[in-house]
């Protein structure tokens, strides 16, 4: 290694056009920055095949099955439809009066980060040291024995987000997890998936700095203009970073001085890391969204999005999704002009909707805050099939998080992230009866055995209690 | 479409608003949920004048020549809810101080702090809150100074600027964790206030002859506390924890003469059958299902079902969401119905609970006498694809808008073409 690398600085010092013949060997000697230094372990648990039979089956596309039947096989979706033949080594569920749906994958959380209990030394989810930490990655804040992800999975969640919070500027690289009990956070990353880079708009940031810890002045920003040259300054940094890791790569020489924070920034600029801005109002997505076409990159999902159906004409020309509560409002000022029609007034003007929780109650029920937003829709004349609304909760955040081709629908070949419901979820009635993720039934709520109870939990009053 | 569709049903409201407490009203064909012993009746006639419900009867019950009619046929009409403890009206937006009126951390003053001085019946949050049906609000302060957070009220969601409110309907006490941080920084030091506070009242004023001073309070706490110290007055306290929880009815029980009632409470179900002996009601939140505190560890979406099989009287409200989500309080209590309470349970902990742990009287019932607040539903009430159609409160329909139904119907159309859609007024 040493041997052939001191050949290629030769080679490059001397004489660099009789070198091309070995060009493609010195660009693999060449120093790289790690993409994935805290690789997943996660692999799928063992299952028998499955196959439910008798259900209202919504695939997660658009499409809704009566009398559907669903095989699960080695961890994937095997077969969907009606009228399917069970193979003869399959579990076989008659669920006759029952749902299936995929599995809700939730973008914004904080489970593990800002864990229960609520106690100041658990409290990992945010570095407000500065207005730019791009360099913190909130993996290294998870704590997996969050009874949290326990409720969450009982609320048939497969998969999630967990965000640094949005104090600052750029908050940090968010994580993409499989809720799958785990003695690690690597064990519970989802194999794949992308890093995600978290920003954010309007009031935090200049709660936090401008007007922090109660000092004031207390540093920047002081403002929304300084929140703008905040996010300006430092792509240009990231701009000018990328430049110089781009020229070495191509044409060798001194490698470029690793800097984590831009590490980051570059990375979203390669387009290997997904942008999810926490942004309240319409008049701050607008220019965003101008931000991101002056640097070259794109945002994925604006999280909170409270004033979205202001602009849901503008965002869908932009193609980005909005990940919004069903009726949270008022709490603070870039709030206050939320409405309960957000969610389909999104929709129907063809953009992508999300549901998201940013709680850990909301995290547990997001099915309900579902059909909270459709029938508010359906109230105002906007008619949108259950089925197609289902794409809130599944479809449409595994795309803002680049898992689109892996889960978020009963498509044969995808993950067997599947939620059995005891009715139509859509009803504040249906519970969860049985949670697959990757074929394998992690939660089953007639079951204590296949209950998980994290350590915190242990010895402690109500201990695997169902909650 | 959609918007002719909205222009529709605001012409049916406003013409609903017609008669006001003058005439007779009568909802007729509802499947009533009367909160009396009444039941349901499946296709209702209730008759309603000067704001005042006069019957209710089966299908075909005669109903005055001059009463405007309503239709409920297929729908649920049931009593207001009642939000059983909610910081509705002296809130505008939480993280704006200045609009801020639930706590005073900075005040002289903490049991003598009246919430209802702090009430603004145009705060955007009441109509927000009155079209999800719910019409009277329990509206409580916040502790900050010391354990004493004041004196709460109870208030219709009219948003009238001439709101008739009930003053002073209870103390609000925090124990627990909060309470113990307030006081000093341990359970311990709280007792001691909580206990030296009632030894004031109960010697005011002759401890205040010489002095201002008592041993816990000053003389115009002392003052605000004696009701409560009298058992005139409710005191309601809020604490989560079993051993809290059975610290409270052991102070109960020590002092007989005390009217108290419990909020929060989730650890409830540990100890139910001592608080169903005590006769202590409790107000919970049955989305709180996590140990998101040391004294929550045992929390379970399963306390209300539990507590109310013991036989304790049980209200639900959205305790963790209390001022602007105050309205969800019916979807919790539909989450304590898929967690085991019944139906039935759960429509008692909106209306008849709460009625009964305030003392409010004809409220939470549509039975002879009742007040007519009355909400028609276009489903079940509990359902979260449900919503109210109509909202009455003492007899008068109420307005459906909101400024968030204008907002909504400003931005239905993104069309600027002709103008800026500041020019599109709903």
């Amino acid at each position: 290694m040493n041997r052939v690398s001191l050949a290629g600085v030769l080679c490059m010092a001397l004489v660099l056009a009789a070198c091309g013949g070995k060009k493609e060997a010195d660009k693999a000697d060449r120093i790289t920055v790690p993409k994935d230094p805290f690789p997943s372990t996660y692999a799928a648990y063992p299952n028998e095949p499955v196959f439910i039979s008798n259900a209202t089956i919504i695939d997660g596309e658009g499409a809704l099955i009566e009398k559907g039947s669903l095989l699960i096989v080695d961890g994937k979706i095997s077969a969907i439809g009606k009228d399917l033949e069970a193979p003869a080594d399959a579990k076989k569920i008659d669920a006759s009066g029952r749902w299936v749906t995929p599995g809700i994958i939730d973008n914004h959380s904080h489970l593990g980060a800002y864990p229960s209990p609520g106690v100041s030394s658990l409290s990992d989810g945010n570095e407000i040291s500065a207005p730019v930490t791009a360099e913190v990655w909130v993996e290294h804040s998870v704590w997996p024995q969050d009874p949290g992800f326990t409720r969450a999975l009982a609320g048939g969640i497969t998969s999630l987000q967990i965000l640094p919070g949005s104090a600052n500027l750029f908050g940090g690289r968010g994580v993409i997890l499989k809720n799958v009990p785990s003695r690690t956070v690597q064990g519970m990353k989802f194999p794949g998936a992308p890093y995600t880079l978290k920003m954010a708009c309007g009031e935090n940031p200049k709660r936090v700095y401008g007007y922090g810890g109660g000092r004031y002045p207390g540093g920047a920003p002081y403002s929304r203009m300084g929140n703008v040259a905040g996010y300006r300054a430092a792509w240009i940094q990231a701009t000018d970073y990328k430049r110089k890791w781009d020229k070495y790569e191509a044409e060798g020489g001194d490698a470029p001085t690793r800097d984590l924070e831009l590490d980051t920034l570059k990375g979203v600029l390669d387009g290997d890391i997904l942008v999810h801005m926490h942004c309240y109002r319409a008049d701050e997505m607008a220019q965003v969204m101008d931000i991101s076409k002056e640097f070259g990159y794109k945002v994925m999902a604006f999280h909170h999005a409270v004033e979205a159906y202001k602009i849901a004409d503008k965002l869908a020309d932009y193609g980005a999704c909005s990940s919004m509560w069903a009726d949270w409002w008022g709490f603070k000022m870039e709030a206050y002009d939320g409405i309960k029609e957000n969610i389909p007034l999104v929709h129907k003007a063809g953009a992508c909707a999300i549901v998201h929780s940013d709680s850990e109650v909301g995290i547990q029920r997001l099915n309900q805050e579902a059909a909270k937003a459709w029938a508010d829709g359906k109230k105002i004349g906007i008619n949108i099939p259950e089925e197609e609304a289902w794409q809130w909760l599944s479809l449409n955040p595994a795309k803002s998080l680049g898992i689109d081709t892996k889960t978020g629908s009963l498509v044969p070949g995808k993950m067997a992230d599947v939620v059995l419901w005891s009715a139509n979820p859509f009803s504040v009635y249906s519970k969860a009866d049985q949670v697959y993720i990757d074929g394998a039934l992690m939660y089953d709520r007639s079951d204590a055995a296949h209950r998980p109870v994290s350590d915190f939990e242990l010895g402690q009053p109500g201990e695997g209690d169902l909650k | 479409m959609s918007a002719r569709k909205i222009a529709s049903l605001i012409a049916i409201v406003a013409s609903l608003t017609l008669p006001v407490t003058a005439e007779p009203v009568a909802i007729v064909g509802g499947k009533v949920w009367t909160g009396t012993r009444q039941g349901t009746v499946p296709s209702g006639v209730i008759v309603i004048d000067k704001g005042r419900v006069v019957s209710v009867d089966k299908a075909g019950s005669p109903v005055p020549l001059e009463a405007t009619v309503i239709d409920a046929g297929g729908k649920w009409v049931t009593p207001g809810i009642i939000s059983a403890f909610s910081r509705i009206g002296i809130v505008e937006v939480d993280a704006e101080n200045t609009t801020d009126d639930t706590s005073a951390g900075e005040s002289d003053y903490s049991v003598a702090l009246d919430a209802a001085d702090g009430f603004n019946p145009d705060t955007t949050a009441i109509a927000v809150t009155r079209v999800e049906g719910i019409t009277r609000i329990v509206v409580a302060p916040e502790a900050s100074s010391n354990l004493f957070a004041g004196q709460g009220f109870v208030a219709d969601t009219s948003g009238s600027v001439d709101t008739e409110i009930d003053r002073k309907a209870f103390l609000l006490v925090s124990m627990g964790e909060h309470g113990a941080s307030l006081a000093g920084g341990s359970r311990p030091a709280a007792w001691a206030q909580l206990r030296a506070a009632l030894d004031d009242a109960r010697v005011y004023p002759a401890r205040y002859l010489a002095s201002n001073e008592g041993t816990a309070l000053d003389r115009v706490d002392a003052a605000a506390l004696v009701p409560a110290a009298k058992g005139e007055q409710l005191i309601l306290i809020e604490a989560n924890k079993a051993s809290d929880l059975n610290a409270i009815m052991d102070f109960a029980e020590a002092n007989k003469d005390l009217d108290i009632a419990i909020v929060g409470a989730d650890e409830g179900w540990r100890v139910a059958p001592r608080l169903a002996k005590a006769g202590i009601p409790v107000i919970v939140d049955s989305y709180s299902n996590l140990p998101a505190s040391f004294e929550r560890l045992g929390a379970t979406g399963e306390n209300a079902a539990r507590l109310r099989a013991a036989g304790v009287t049980v209200a639900i409200a959205a305790i963790s969401d209390s001022t602007h989500n105050a309205r969800l309080a019916m979807q919790i209590a539909g989450n304590a119905v898929a967690n085991g309470l019944s139906h039935e349970d759960a429509m008692e902990a909106l209306t008849t609970s709460p009625a009964s742990i305030f003392g409010l009287q004809g409220l939470g019932v549509i039975g002879p006498g009742s007040h007519a607040d009355i909400v028609v539903w276009d489903g079940d009430p509990l359902e979260v694809t449900s919503n109210p159609d109509i909202v009455m409160i003492d007899g008068v329909v109420q307005s459906m808008v909101t400024r968030q139904s204008e907002l909504r119907d400003r931005y239905l159309k993104l069309d600027e073409r002709e103008r800026p859609l500041a020019y599109v007024k709903p």
